[in-house]
């Protein structure tokens, strides 16, 4: 593997740092939260630009709708809160007012995913990239690590019009350069190969990797993508790669309604029909746990992509 | 503006609201005729803003939320009457390809529309939002948002009415249209929803009760709620759903139902004509 570990940070912690960069570049850039300031890690932004760090209380349907007043005004605010808060429970506010309104709002959510841990499912959602995707031109990233998450913080800030920006709780292995530009649409190839193609989306990129080393001994050669934008989707690189590997192979940490697997069908069923197969939350929801222990509960890592690779070949 | 003249634009405005929704056959006539003479009185004397300069940044400017949507009828003929587009274009309401939209819309370019509104309860925050912007930005002008008293059941308004109280948003001047009906029946017997001032009382907010069919209470209250004091000002305004026409008036059901063409007549008979000319 061309990638290594450089030492395990949670992504939400490239969140904050993007954050606090995206502050010093852009005075417009303004930091909202309903009462999760320390766990979506906007600390230093607050300490730096107090009179850009606005508390919202825990009120997230307002803390959306003050933010596209405040986008109106020209301002660029990054809403923060735990995933399931930020999408679910406004979801209405984000169609009429960010969405539908047009409103340069950035969607900084946390903790998504399974991987929330031992809060259980009632803070764990695998649906949000589902509600997302369906907002009518809404942007939605979901980045691997802390690295890729600090750059996708610095893009979102940049991107004229609402971006959903979705990272996680754990510490995990941050891999990906420093300083690498991240362009959002653009899927990022980690490895080539020639017989399977693994496309994965935040937490599950590494997992990938660790994936196509292990069928890698056992003779198959697999391709990693790295989609951290899911829309808008990079179709050019997905059907170029299914040309060549034919078969294809879609890791997330989210349900099948709606997540990344379905957008990839999708466009392989309008452009190259190519057999696809999942890993993810299937149609389930999550239970407490800690982050390791509930992925592998879940199926969601390297072992379970690799299985669903051979599986595909030996078929 | 003197009273009188003000009276001659809500008679007109009135006239509009209901030629509107008839060419619709769609719409909601009843809150849109209990806010005319208010809105009209805040657009023609009050607001501080200019069509000819109007950007959606607001910048300069007086802004102004609907959060209450669906009184776009109201809202267009003021819109109209004040010069951000032609009046004539009042009679493409509601239909396929217009820019006067069922309930507000900024992806159609309309002049005058800062934001989206229609699900109710959401457009308070998103006037506190531009009243924080201003103050951000050293701007002193003001931002003035309508809300109606049956969509003050929306939890989302009380979220808001906390949030501009914390921040203290003085730059920030709700107004509700308290005619005590809503879709299912009156107000008190749908929600029982409560005494509004006493309720917006405790939450921090300065409020002022004016009678929203007088213009002399209706002026006197905007003239107190510019002279900022370090908090929120909500005007509730007592009104009849369906004012101007005695058919209409008092009553649930026209909130969104429309007359037939014998009943637009008797309506317009009731108004009376005015030299500005319908649409």
């Amino acid at each position: 593997m061309k990638y290594t570990d450089t030492g395990k940070k949670d992504t939400r912690s490239g969140f904050g740092a993007g954050l606090l960069e995206a502050g010093r570049r852009d005075s417009r850039v303004l930091a909202l939260t309903a009462d999760l300031k320390g766990s979506l890690k906007m600390d230093a932004f607050a300490a730096e630009f107090p009179d850009r760090f606005i508390q919202c209380g825990i009120a997230e349907a307002n803390m959306a709708g003050v933010a596209a007043g405040l986008a109106i005004t020209g301002k660029i605010p990054f809403i923060g809160s735990f995933a399931e808060f930020v999408t679910g429970r406004v979801y209405d506010q984000l169609r009429q007012e960010v969405s539908y309104g047009k409103a340069n709002v950035k969607i900084a959510s946390s903790h998504a995913g399974i991987t929330l841990g031992e809060d259980g499912a009632t803070h764990q959602t695998m649906e949000d990239i589902a509600l997302m995707r369906a907002l009518p031109e809404m942007v939605v990233l979901n980045p691997c690590d802390y690295n890729q998450t600090k750059q996708a913080t610095l893009a979102a800030a940049q991107w004229e019009g609402p971006v959903y920006l979705r990272f996680g709780r754990p510490a995990v292995p941050n891999f990906t350069p420093e300083d690498e530009p991240f362009v959002i649409g653009k899927a990022i190839v980690m490895n080539e190969g020639a017989d399977v193609t693994i496309c994965a989306t935040g937490h599950l990129v590494w997992e990938a990797l660790l994936a196509a080393d292990a069928l890698e001994a056992e003779g198959i050669s697999a391709e990693v993508i790295d989609f951290a934008t899911i829309k808008p989707l990079d179709e050019e690189t997905l059907i170029a790669s299914a040309r060549k590997t034919g078969r294809i192979v879609v890791a997330e940490e989210h349900n099948m309604a709606g997540g990344l697997g379905e957008a990839i069908a999708g466009v392989l069923a309008r452009n190259l029909p190519t057999p696809v197969a999942f890993v993810n939350g299937e149609d389930r929801f999550g239970q407490s746990g800690t982050p390791a222990e509930l992925m592998a509960a879940y199926g969601l890592d390297a072992e379970h992509i690799a299985i669903a690779a051979k599986h595909m070949i030996t078929k | 503006m003197e009273n009188h003249e003000l009276k001659t634009i809500a008679t007109q405005i009135r006239r509009d609201i209901l030629r509107m929704v008839c060419a619709a056959k769609s719409g909601h006539p009843g809150g849109s005729m209990s806010s005319t003479d208010f809105l009209a009185a805040l657009f023609f004397n009050e607001m501080k803003h200019d069509p000819a300069t109007w950007t959606r940044s607001g910048k300069g400017q007086d802004m102004f939320i609907l959060s209450a949507g669906h009184l776009t009828p109201v809202y267009y003929s003021v819109l109209a009457r004040c010069g951000y587009f032609p009046v004539e274009e009042l009679g493409t309401f509601r239909k396929i390809g217009t820019r006067l939209q069922g309930h507000p819309s900024i992806r159609k370019s309309l002049p005058g529309v800062f934001q989206a509104s229609g699900s109710l309860g959401q457009g308070l925050s998103a006037a506190a939002g531009l009243a924080l912007g201003k103050k951000l930005d050293g701007d002193p002008n003001k931002v003035w948002c309508l809300c109606g008293d049956g969509e003050s059941e929306e939890g989302q308004i009380w979220e808001a009415g906390m949030f501009a109280v914390h921040h203290n948003l003085d730059n920030l001047i709700a107004m509700t249209d308290w005619n005590g009906q809503q879709i299912d029946g009156p107000v008190a017997s749908v929600a029982g929803e409560g005494d509004l001032a006493a309720k917006w009382e405790s939450w921090g907010w300065r409020v002022i009760v004016a009678d929203g069919h007088d213009f002399d209470s209706i002026a006197e209250a905007f003239t107190l709620a510019k002279a900022a004091e370090g908090r929120p000002t909500m005007i509730l305004f007592r009104s009849d759903m369906g004012h101007g026409v005695d058919f209409m008036a008092g009553t649930h059901k026209w909130h969104g139902s429309v007359p037939k063409p014998e009943q637009l007549e008797d309506a317009l008979k009731q108004l009376g004509e005015t030299p500005l000319g319908d649409f």
